[in-house]
């Protein structure tokens, strides 16, 4: 199976034992190019490129619950078009912006057919999103409790604080969100001599040296030669994307991108190719096609190729295929843009994210980026990779020109963050909360597994979809969640496709095990109240409650 | 107790309904309105069923008998 080496160049032995026991037609090709494709089998992952095993899962829903979700869609919409023609003809008052009396000649400005399903759909529950917490979002936090006269079109506060309600939507992974005193000691510190604001661009007079000292850092927590800080993780990606390719170059993009990689793609002005999530074959493919036959109509080569990726997608939870990514990339000469805003602090041995994980080396990646906004419980962004590509960067990008440096009581709450995760500074708490993190993330998964939902993605991701797929569930289970005093995030149409609507649970080091009991047995109760759990091969404890809970439950 | 367990049950199985048709999201009038199309579409159903389904099964062993029977 795998060769324990850690080193890339290791393949090309593995290789060709490999290749004597699979009778390929490809053999040419293996004997010059020693790097494998991994696609010998339908997308299972090749043994010698992969040093532990990589499961995921995406099972699929029975057909009647499909069929159940179009039906609510159905319904949801026909009482839709019944009250926008309600209120188009007067019959109800209308709450939406309208244009004043004056203008109602003129060319409209809002268009309102376009919001049906904001309007109808989302409205009805729009209660179980936007609500404002008032105290740090650790792994407890507090809320302001809200109610609604007028089903979901305003909102008015109580007064009421609903206190230590569990924390399972914020992306907290480390648990560095915190207020303890001792922790922010240094934090203070800066605020106290540098204040809040930097009120200039980096190229201006916004570079201070709390940014030299922790782009240094950072540099040298990933293992790269440079690295360049931003004060915002979705302009990191939007602003700098256009700065590396223009038209003429070729972007291959994952399906599931997150919005940021895909406007920044787009300002680019480069073409854009989609392959199928995570799927190997999609991109090889769109890989061939583009170097065969080049640029649309000249058929010229392309300028450069680049790949976008994540590291841990956040709707599914999925984990990157980095080694076969970069043996693609190696064999078809393109470069490699890796986004691990979820994963860097997340995965891997000592958090240093999806390339530490699946122990390759940091010169792998053309483009590491990534946000400080997850793990490190910060603000801000960084992209780090080769002096000359950050040199260039900060030069070029738009990013680093017009927009407002990175504050410094923030830079000093990510140095004092990743000295933690390095162990720099003379404790081993870091290396715990990367620890924790896994610990807290194989026992949630396990125990979801268990009881029998159906959830997506790696076993290593501590980000945890769980299906609800109907639109009534919904609403409904976010707000018996909250009745139990657990805050969850849940999402629908458009995040995700609209039968998939899910729960997503982001599971935090700073989560004590009472924690998470508390709230998988919350989930069992609901579970079972809102029969959410269509897994077809989970594997109970109890098989003889399972078995009785499953036959009630069935008709 | 036999009979909170049973409405109970009979609580959980409307939920069951309302969560999965997701007339669960609707304003109270708009749901009476869904209950009683639904209601009457599911009247009208099991009346046809009744009324029409032994005339159109009779015939249909009558017609097929007819087809076999001078052959046995």
């Amino acid at each position: 199976m795998a060769n324990p080496s850690a080193v890339c160049n290791g393949h090309l032995h593995h290789h060709h034992h490999h290749q004597k026991q699979n009778n390929l037609t490809k053999s040419g090709l293996s004997k010059k190019n020693g790097i494998t494709k991994g696609m010998k089998k339908n997308g299972v992952s090749n043994g010698t490129l992969y040093k532990k095993t990589f499961i995921e899962h995406f099972e699929q829903a029975p057909m009647y619950v499909a069929v159940f979700t179009f039906v609510g869609f159905a319904v949801g919409t026909i009482f839709g078009y019944l009250r926008d023609f309600m209120r188009a003809w007067g019959l109800e008052k209308r709450n939406i912006a309208a244009e004043r009396e004056q203008q109602k000649d003129f060319v409209p400005l809002y268009q309102d057919f376009e919001n049906f399903y904001t309007r109808n759909l989302y409205l009805r529950i729009r209660d179980n999103w936007n609500r404002p917490i008032c105290s740090v979002p650790g792994p407890q936090f507090d809320l302001m409790e809200r109610v609604t006269d007028d089903y979901n079109w305003t909102f008015r506060f109580t007064g009421r604080i609903i206190k230590n309600v569990i924390n399972m939507g914020s992306y907290n992974y480390l648990g560095f969100a915190e207020t303890d005193v001792n922790a922010l000691k240094t934090v203070t510190i800066e605020l106290e001599k540098y204040g809040t604001g930097v009120c200039s661009t980096r190229q201006e007079m916004g570079t201070l040296d709390k940014h030299v000292e922790l782009e240094k850092l950072v540099a040298k927590f990933l293992g790269v030669e440079d690295a360049m800080v931003f004060g915002m993780g979705f302009a990191t990606n939007s602003m700098n994307i256009p700065a590396l390719v223009g038209k003429g170059c070729l972007i291959l993009s994952d399906e599931l991108n997150h919005t940021s990689l895909v406007l920044g793609a787009r300002l680019s002005g480069a073409t854009i190719r989609i392959f199928k999530h995570n799927n190997m074959q999609s991109l090889e493919k769109l890989l061939r096609d583009a170097i065969i036959y080049g640029q649309p109509r000249t058929h010229r080569a392309w300028r450069k190729i680049i790949i976008l990726v994540e590291g841990i997608y956040s709707m599914e939870g999925s984990i990157v295929r980095l080694p076969e990514i970069v043996s693609l990339k190696n064999k078809y000469k393109a470069y490699l843009y890796l986004d691990e805003a979820h994963s860097i602090g997340a995965v891997g041995a000592t958090g240093r994210g999806v390339v530490e994980y699946f122990g390759m080396s940091p010169d792998d990646v053309d483009v590491l980026m990534g946000t400080f906004t997850k793990s490190f419980g910060a603000a801000g962004g960084y992209i780090a990779g080769k002096k000359d590509l950050v040199d260039f960067l900060r030069t070029h990008s738009h990013s680093a020109v017009y927009a407002t440096s990175m504050c410094p009581p923030v830079a000093e709450q990510i140095i004092r963050a990743m000295k933690c995760l390095m162990g720099l500074d003379g404790t081993t708490q870091g290396l715990q909360r990367v620890r924790q993190l896994e610990k807290n993330t194989r026992y949630f998964r396990r125990k979801l597994h268990e009881m029998g939902f159906i959830i997506y993605g790696n076993d290593d991701s501590p980000v945890v979809p769980l299906l609800l797929y109907m639109p009534g569930k919904i609403g409904a289970f976010a707000r018996r969640m909250l009745e139990k005093n657990i805050g969850v995030v849940v999402v629908g149409f458009p995040a995700t496709p609209i039968t998939e609507s899910r729960a997503r649970f982001c599971v935090s080091a700073a989560h004590t095990r009472e924690m998470l009991d508390t709230v998988l047995n919350a989930l069992d109760e609901l579970g079972d109240f809102l029969h959410l759990k269509y897994s077809r091969y989970s594997k109970s404890s109890h098989p003889e409650l399972y078995e009785e809970s499953r036959l009630e439950l069935e008709d | 107790m036999d009979v909170k367990r049973v409405k109970d049950y009979l609580y959980w199985l409307y939920y069951q309904y309302q969560l999965v048709t997701c007339s669960y999201v609707l304003e109270p009038w708009e749901q009476s309105m869904f209950h009683t199309i639904t209601v009457t579409v599911l009247a009208m159903v099991v009346y046809t069923a009744y009324v029409f389904v032994p005339i159109h099964v009779r015939l249909a062993l009558e017609f097929f008998s007819q087809i076999f029977g001078p052959h046995w």
